[in-house]
C-alpha cells in the first residue's frame, strides 16, 4: 500500500464542527458524514486502494464550490475533487482528512451553440452525455474514453482523457475552448472563452491534465463538431507481433491515419472471444482493428488501401466490413475488453504506458518474459497509431502476495516504458498508482520544479495532495508514521 | 547595438542565462530575430540568440515524430518532412514579410510564439503538436516536460505553458513535434457573398458539414470571398468539394479551384497577405467567436482586415495610434474574445496594453508561477505585459 500523508489531528478533532460550516455553506442533502454513506467515496476505478474521506460535499453551483474552497482553505482542510470516480490511478481516492468535493450534482447543459460549434456544460455532465444531447443534430463531442459512459467532464479535462478515436481528433485538450474554475482560496476565474488560443499565458493547457491539483473545475467549454457521413472497421490478423508492427509503419507511411488503429496481443484476442463470440481469429498472434470514415465510397476507397497495405503481410485473417452491424461486430470483442479480462481473472490492473510505436514487439516480448517470472497472466490492448499501452494484469485480490506482485509486474512494464522512450501514463494520470515510479521519468530538479509550479496555485498543499508528485522529498506533506 | 551571445549547445544556453541571472542582467531571447518588432520591445543589454543551436535530433516518419534544436530554421524542417510526405500540422505562418525579416523563422520562435495558420480549426494549433520540450529556466536550470511520444499526461504539461509563453518562462531548447502526413490533394470551394455575415453564415455551414473542412477564411473586397478547404485524397476532395458546392449554391456565386491555385490561396491568407497592410501600418490579431468576427471588423473601423478561422481571427491593419489600439481592444473586450497588437512602431508597442490585462486572481497566479521559472525576472522582460 502506497504512503499517505498523516492525517491533520486538528482536522480530525473537529470534525463536527467542519460538517456544521459545510452544512451552512451547501444546505439540503449536500453534505454527507454518516459512515455508511460514505462509503461509496471510499475509492475510484482502481479499487484496491479505500480510504472513507472526513466529509463528502455535492454543491450544486460554482459560488457553492466557491465558498466550500474558501471554507477549506481557512481551516486548513484538505479537499480531494471528484468526478465520477472513474480514475485508473487512484486519483479521486480521499484522504482521511479530507473532504471530497463532488462535482456530480453540477451536471447541467449550459448552451450549445452550433453556429459556434460549442457546449457551455457543467463539470458534472459524462462525457456522453454531451454527444448525447448533440447527437440528433448530427454533432458529436470527439474524445470518447471507454469510461464515457460514466465519467465525467471536469474528470476528462483533469485527466486530459483520451479515447479510441484520438489519434484522429485529439485528446481532451485538443477540444477545449475555456474552462469556469474555483481556487483553493475561493476565487473563481475563467480561462479562454469561447474563442481560439486567447494570448498570454495558456493556462487551459497547463490546467488540462493537472489532476485536480491547481484548482477546482466547475464549467468546460468544449468544441463539438459534425459527425462523420458514416464510419466502418476492418479486422486484420497476423502470425507475429513484429509483422502486425510493420503493417501499422505501412499504414502511416501510406498517409492514411485512420480514426482509430487497435491493437491486440494473443491473450487478448482469447480473452475477448471467449467473452463477446466476436468471431476473432484464435490462431492469430496479434490483430489490428482498423476503422476510417466518411461517405460509402470513401470508407470503400479507404479500406480498399488498408487491405491492400495488410495483404502485403501475410495476413491470417482479413475481415472488411460490409455494413454497419458488421462493423460493431468487429468492435464488439474490443470494447467488451475490459469485461472480458474480468471473467477469466477475478481482478485486473489496468496500465497505461506509451512508447514509441515502434517498440512494441520489442516491450511485448519483455512483458511477456515478466509475465512468465511474476507467474501473472497479462492481455495487452494498444492504440497502435499513439503508442499508447494498455497490459491488463490479473491477479487475485484475496492473496496479498499476487496482488502485490501485480502492482511490481505493473511498475516494472511502466520503467520499460520509459526505458524504450517512452513514458509511465498516456491517459489515465500518475494519481497515487504511479507516483512513486515519477523519479523514473523526472530528475529531481523537474520534480520540484513542478511542485513549485502546484505550490504557485496552492501553497498549502490543500487540493488532492499526495497524488502525482513523491511524497519524499515534499517538506510539505509528510507521510504518516 | 546590443551583445548578441549565441551558444552552440544547450549547455552553454544554460550557462549564459545562469550568469545573467547571478548579474540580475535581463536577456532578450530570440531565435533568428524575425518576430523581433512583435509585442513590446525588450529592454536588455543582451540578446541570447538560439540560432547556433540547430539541426533536426530525431525523425521517425512511422511514429509520426521529430525532434530539432530550437534554433533550427522552419524551411529545414519542412525539407525534411516533405521528402517522407509530411508536414508541420499547425501550418504556422510565414511573416517575413510582414516585418520585413530576411531570415527564415526558428521552430522556438515558432513555438514560443504559438503561431498557427488556417488549419487551426481543424488540426489543432502549434501548442497542439508540441510532445516534447527541453529548456532552460530562468536560473539557467535545464528541464523537460513531455517526451517523444504522441500520448503522455505525466505531470504537469509545461509544453503548453511555454508554448505562447514568448520566453518568459523559459528559453526553449528543444522541441518534439506531432508530425503527420501531408495529403494528396487540396481543393477550394469559393462563395462570392454580398456582405461578411453572410460569409461568415457561409463558414459556418461549411465547418458544421461531416466533410472535415481544414480551413475556412473571408477574404476582403467589393465582393468578399468565403474560402472553404477539402484536404484529403483526391478522390474525397473531388466528392466533398461537390458536395459543399451544392450545399452552398444558395448563398452567392460559387466557384471551385484546385491543386496549386488552391494551396497558393491559403498560403496567403496563412501569412495575411490579402490583409494588405502597409509597412507603416500596425496590425492586430483579434480571436473571438466566430460569428462575432464580422461585428469586430464593422465596430474597429479599421480599414483593412482578413478573417480566417471560421471567421474567429480577425486580422486588422490601420494606423498605428493610441486611438485605433484602443478601440481594437474595446471590440475584443466587448465581444468577449482576445487581441494582440502584432505588429507596430516600437513607440506604440511600448506605450499600450499589447495583449489583454488578466483579471486579479489570475494575474496572482501568473506573478507566482513567474517566480517559479523565472525569480530574478531576467527572460524577456516587458515582452508580454510592462513592469
Ligand atoms: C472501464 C474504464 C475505462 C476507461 N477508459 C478510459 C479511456 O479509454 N481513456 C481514458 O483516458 N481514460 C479511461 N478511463 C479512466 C477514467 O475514466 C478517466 O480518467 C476519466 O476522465 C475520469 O473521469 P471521472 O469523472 O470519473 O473523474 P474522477 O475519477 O472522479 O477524477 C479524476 C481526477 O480528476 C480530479 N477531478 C475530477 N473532477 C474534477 C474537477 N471538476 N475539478 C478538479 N479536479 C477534478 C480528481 O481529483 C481526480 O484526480 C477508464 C476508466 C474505466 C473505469
Amino acid at each position: 500500500m502506497i504512503d499517505l500523508p498523516a492525517p491533520k489531528p486538528d482536522v480530525l478533532a473537529r470534525r463536527g464542527e467542519i460538517l456544521a460550516g459545510l452544512h451552512a455553506l451547501v444546505p439540503g442533502d449536500g453534505v454527507i458524514g454518516e459512515p455508511a454513506r460514505l462509503r461509496p467515496y471510499e475509492t475510484d476505478g482502481l479499487s484496491a486502494y479505500r480510504q472513507p474521506p472526513l466529509a463528502v460535499v455535492l454543491p450544486r453551483t460554482t459560488e457553492q464550490v466557491a465558498a466550500v474552497l474558501a471554507f477549506c482553505h481557512r481551516n486548513g482542510v484538505r479537499v480531494v475533487p471528484r468526478g465520477a470516480g472513474t480514475s485508473l490511478s487512484g486519483g479521486a481516492l480521499p484522504l482521511e482528512d479530507s473532504v471530497v468535493l463532488g462535482l456530480m450534482r453540477m451536471n447541467r447543459i449550459l448552451e450549445v451553440d452550433y453556429a459556434n460549434r460549442l457546449a457551455v456544460v457543467e463539470a458534472g455532465v459524462t462525457n456522453l452525455g454531451i454527444t448525447n444531447h448533440v447527437a440528433a443534430d448530427g454533432f458529436f463531442y470527439a474524445p470518447d474514453p471507454s469510461s464515457q459512459l460514466a465519467c465525467m467532464i471536469g474528470g476528462n479535462v483533469n485527466m486530459n482523457s483520451g479515447g479510441a478515436h484520438c489519434l484522429k481528433y485529439g485528446v481532451t485538450a485538443n477540444n477545449l475552448l475555456g474552462l469556469k474554475a474555483v481556487t483553493i482560496e475561493g476565487e473563481i476565474i475563467e480561462i479562454g472563452g469561447r474563442h481560439l488560443d486567447a494570448a498570454g499565458y495558456d493556462w487551459l493547457g497547463l490546467l488540462t491534465g493537472s489532476e485536480g491539483q491547481l484548482v477546482v473545475v466547475t464549467e468546460v467549454t468544449v468544441r463539438i463538431l459534425h459527425s462523420p457521413e458514416g464510419q466502418r472497421a476492418m479486422l486484420a490478423a497476423f502470425r507475429s507481433n513484429e509483422v502486425a508492427g510493420e503493417a501499422v509503419d505501412a499504414i502511416i507511411a501510406s498517409g492514411i491515419i485512420p480514426v482509430a488503429l487497435e491493437f491486440m496481443d494473443r491473450p487478448a484476442i482469447h480473452a475477448c472471444e471467449a467473452f463477446a463470440h466476436a468471431g476473432y481469429p484464435l490462431d492469430a498472434e496479434a490483430m489490428l482493428i482498423i476503422e476510417v470514415e466518411g461517405s460509402t465510397e470513401e470508407q470503400d476507397m479507404l479500406l480498399g488501401r488498408l487491405k491492400a497495405i495488410c495483404e502485403r503481410f501475410d495476413p491470417i485473417s482479413l475481415k472488411v466490413a460490409e455494413t454497419a452491424e458488421q462493423s460493431l461486430a468487429i468492435w464488439k470483442g474490443r470494447k467488451g475488453a475490459f469485461g472480458a479480462v474480468g471473467r477469466i481473472s477475478p481482478d485486473y490492473l489496468c496500465m497505461d504506458g506509451t512508447i514509441p510505436t515502434g517498440q512494441l514487439p520489442f516491450v511485448l516480448r519483455r512483458i511477456g518474459e515478466m509475465s512468465a517470472s511474476y507467474g501473472l497472466q497479462v492481455a495487452n490492448i494498444f492504440h497502435a497509431g499513439d503508442g499508447n499501452l494498455h497490459p491488463l494484469i490479473m491477479f487475485d485480490a484475496n492473496d496479498s502476495k499476487s496482488f502485490h506482485d501485480a502492482e511490481q509486474f505493473g511498475a516494472d512494464i511502466l520503467t520499460l516504458c520509459v526505458e524504450v522512450g517512452g513514458c509511465l501514463t498516456g491517459e489515465h494520470g500518475v494519481g497515487v498508482e504511479k507516483r512513486d515510479l515519477m523519479p523514473v521519468q523526472f530528475t529531481p530538479f523537474e520534480l520540484d520544479q513542478m511542485r513549485a509550479l502546484k505550490a504557485a496555485f496552492d501553497p498549502g498543499w490543500l487540493l488532492n495532495p499526495a497524488k502525482v508528485f513523491p511524497l519524499e522529498g515534499n517538506p510539505a506533506l509528510r507521510p504518516a508514521a | 547595438m546590443t551583445q548578441v551571445i549565441a551558444p552552440a549547445d544547450e549547455a552553454g544556453v544554460a550557462a549564459a542565462v545562469a550568469a545573467a541571472a547571478a548579474a540580475g542582467e535581463p536577456l532578450a531571447i530570440e531565435g533568428r530575430g524575425t518576430k523581433r518588432a512583435l509585442l513590446r520591445p525588450v529592454q536588455a543589454a543582451r540578446t541570447l540568440s538560439l540560432r547556433n543551436l540547430s539541426g533536426i535530433t530525431l525523425y521517425r516518419p512511422q511514429e509520426l515524430i521529430l525532434s530539432a534544436w530550437a534554433g533550427t530554421p522552419l524551411p529545414e524542417i519542412e525539407a525534411a518532412l516533405a521528402e517522407r510526405g509530411q508536414q508541420v500540422v499547425a501550418e504556422p505562418p510565414d511573416l517575413s514579410a510582414m516585418f520585413g525579416a530576411s531570415e527564415a523563422a526558428t521552430l522556438g520562435g515558432l513555438v514560443a510564439t504559438n503561431l498557427s495558420g488556417p488549419r487551426r480549426i481543424s488540426a489543432g494549433a502549434m501548442r497542439d503538436h508540441v510532445m516534447g520540450i527541453r529548456a532552460v529556466n530562468g536560473m539557467g536550470d535545464v528541464f523537460r516536460s513531455g517526451g517523444r511520444v504522441l500520448k503522455n499526461v505525466t505531470g504537469l504539461d509545461l509544453c503548453k505553458l511555454l508554448t505562447g509563453a514568448h520566453g518568459t518562462l523559459g528559453v526553449i531548447t528543444e522541441v518534439t513535434l506531432k508530425v503527420l502526413p501531408a495529403t494528396e490533394a487540396c481543393g477550394t470551394v469559393m462563395v462570392t457573398v454580398p456582405d461578411l455575415a453572410t460569409g461568415v453564415r457561409v463558414l459556418s455551414a461549411g465547418l458544421g458539414s461531416p466533410y472535415g473542412v481544414s480551413g475556412a477564411a473571408l477574404l476582403p473586397g467589393p465582393a468578399p470571398r468565403a474560402l472553404l478547404r477539402i484536404e484529403e485524397f483526391a478522390e474525397s476532395v473531388h466528392y466533398r468539394c461537390g458536395r459543399l458546392r451544392e450545399a452552398l449554391a444558395r448563398y452567392g456565386e460559387v466557384r471551385q479551384v484546385e491543386g496549386e491555385e488552391s494551396r497558393s490561396l491559403w498560403r496567403a491568407v496563412r501569412d495575411a497577405e490579402p490583409l494588405a497592410a502597409a509597412p507603416d501600418e500596425a496590425v492586430w490579431r483579434v480571436s473571438v467567436q466566430p460569428t462575432a468576427g464580422p461585428g469586430i471588423v464593422v465596430a474597429a473601423g479599421l480599414p483593412k482586415f482578413l478573417l480566417d478561422w471560421g471567421g474567429g481571427l480577425v486580422w486588422l491593419a490601420g494606423p498605428a495610434t493610441e486611438d485605433a489600439h484602443e478601440r481594437v481592444m474595446q471590440v475584443a473586450r466587448a465581444a468577449g474574445g482576445s487581441f494582440t497588437l502584432f505588429r507596430a512602431p516600437e513607440p506604440l508597442r511600448a506605450a499600450v496594453a499589447v495583449m489583454p490585462e488578466e483579471p486579479q486572481a489570475l494575474a496572482a497566479i501568473g506573478a507566482r508561477v513567474r517566480q517559479v521559472m523565472d525569480p530574478r525576472g531576467i527572460l524577456n522582460p516587458g515582452r508580454i505585459r510592462a513592469g
